[in-house]
Parts: C-alpha cells; structure tokens; sequence
C-alpha cells in the first residue's frame, strides 16, 4: 500500500490496529531496503537484517517528530536504519579493538600515496607542504586531538573511539572539527593559501 | 604515536576541505535523505544542503552510510507515492 508521508507518519503515532499495519509494512521495506544496501557484506544475513531493523523502528518511532517531510518517509527511515544497521557492524568489528594498538600499530607502514608521477617542483612542494603539517600536528594539536585523528584516520569508528575517550560521538566531532580548523589556520599563518591545500590532488 | 606519510596526505586532504561551521554526524544524518533525493533527481543543491556536502567530504562513515542510501534509493518507488 503507498502511503504518503503525512499518513505514515499519522499512523505510526497513532494507537489503534492501523498502526500496527504500517508498523508491518515499515518493517518489510526497511529490511529490503537494508538487504540491498548491505548486500555482498560480511556477517550481514537474516538474523542481522531483521536485529537492525528491529532496532532501527525503535529509532524512527522515537524520533517521529523530527520528520520534517522534506523527503519521502520511507527514504528518510531507510536512512536512520542504515546508521543503525552500519554502526552495529562496524561495533562488533571493532569492538575488542584497543585505541592503544590502533594508535601504536605499526602496519601503518608510510607509503608514496600522492601523484604518482609529479614534476620535480610540484615534488618539492608537497614534501615541504607535508612537512609542515607533519610539525603542526605535534605543535598545534593536544595529545587528545592527535589521537582521535590518527585513530579515525585508521579506521576506527567515531563511536569506539569515543568510547575508548570516555567521550561520546558529537563531542569527538566537535574535538577532531577544532583540530582540523586549527591546522587549517595554522597552515594559512604560515602562508599556504586555501587553494594551495588542494594542489596536491 | 606516528602518522605515517599516506595518513599526513589524507589528514591534508581533510584539513583541505574544512569549514569553519560544519554539521556534526546526527545534523548530517537528519538532512541526507533530503540530499540523496535531490541528488538523484538532478536537482541543484540548496544553501542548507550544502552543509550535508561538505560533511559527506569529511566523515567517511556518513559518505558510507549516504552509499549505502543510494544503492536503495532505486527500488523505493514501489513502496512509497512519489
Ligand atoms: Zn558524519
């Protein structure tokens, strides 16, 4: 049954047998939408499919009223599952993960990733572009910061690592936000232009 | 504690695009519908959606999560009235 989005909404809040029937049919798009989403991934079957959804129609339910109608429900309520669906992923793959060997992990072997053939001067550029951010991380950045970047530049999920911080997903954006803001000015006082950031790319 | 060279170059690549106001992940994920939709329609992308652009350049766990979006946006005609 189509439904527009005034209605879905309408009869999730309400409390009689119409609910409980969009409630089923809610359920039966989110799981093929989250089937098709996450298809070909690792230790995503049935089980897992219908755990997230499952938690995914807490969350909608909860935050009904923060729909604004500026998409089609169902779009927006495949969105919040995907969240779900991926940080439970990402949790249990990370979740006996510590920061400290994130952080410590030495694989990280350092690799020639930029332009494969750049001309001479560009070289030098980047090299001493490079270079600078590699001191502006250990001047300008707390100890906190340092970590937080590495460890997402790593991989590790926001949620673990603000787990590991004692810290919670909003407040690491705000701390790694700060950092990069600050390491963006510090390059602009040394005398790198915005542009100049990108040249490398 | 060590960034290796490819984790400076990708650090830059962020710094690069930084803004000074950004959406955290929870205001990004409360407007990537929205984004996802008018993406796919065509449609240029307003002031207040730029934002979601600008995170998306960012966070790769939301750029992740608006892939996984698009991939399903396909098939939701048949569920839902356009
Ligand atoms: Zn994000």
């Amino acid at each position: 049954m189509n439904r527009d989005n005034d209605t879905w909404v309408a009869q999730l809040s309400s409390a009689g047998a119409e609910r409980e029937v969009a409630l089923t049919e809610l359920r039966v798009v989110l799981f093929r939408n989250l089937r098709k989403a996450l298809a070909g991934r690792p230790h995503v079957d049935n089980s897992f499919l219908e755990d997230a959804v499952q938690d995914a129609l807490l969350r909608i339910l909860d935050r009904l009223d923060q729909f604004q109608g500026r998409s089609r429900f169902v779009t927006w309520a495949t969105s919040i599952a995907i969240r779900v669906a991926l940080g439970e992923l990402r949790r249990s793959r990370w979740k006996d993960v510590s920061l400290d060997s994130v952080l410590d992990d030495t694989d990280y072997a350092p690799t020639r990733a930029v332009d494969s053939s750049p001309s001479p001067e560009l070289l030098v550029q980047q090299e001493a572009l490079f270079h600078k951010l590699h001191e502006l991380i250990e001047t300008a950045l707390t100890e906190k910061q340092r970590a937080a970047l590495l460890a997402e530049l790593r991989g590790m999920p926001q949620d673990e690592i603000a787990r590991h911080l004692g810290s919670n997903r909003n407040a690491l954006y705000k701390l790694t936000h700060d950092a990069r803001k600050k390491l963006k000015s510090a390059l602009q006082n040394a005398g790198y232009r915005e542009d100049e950031l990108e040249l490398t790319y | 504690m060590a960034f290796s060279k490819r984790e400076i170059e990708n650090l830059l690549r962020l710094v690069s695009r930084t803004k000074d106001a950004e959406l955290n992940c929870e205001e990004c994920l409360a407007l990537v519908a929205e984004f996802a939709e008018q993406h796919l329609a065509g449609k240029s992308i307003g002031s207040g959606l730029q934002a979601v652009e600008q995170h998306l350049a960012v966070c790769d766990e939301c750029r992740e999560e608006y892939e996984a979006l698009l991939v399903t946006l396909g098939k939701i005609d048949d569920d839902s009235p356009a």
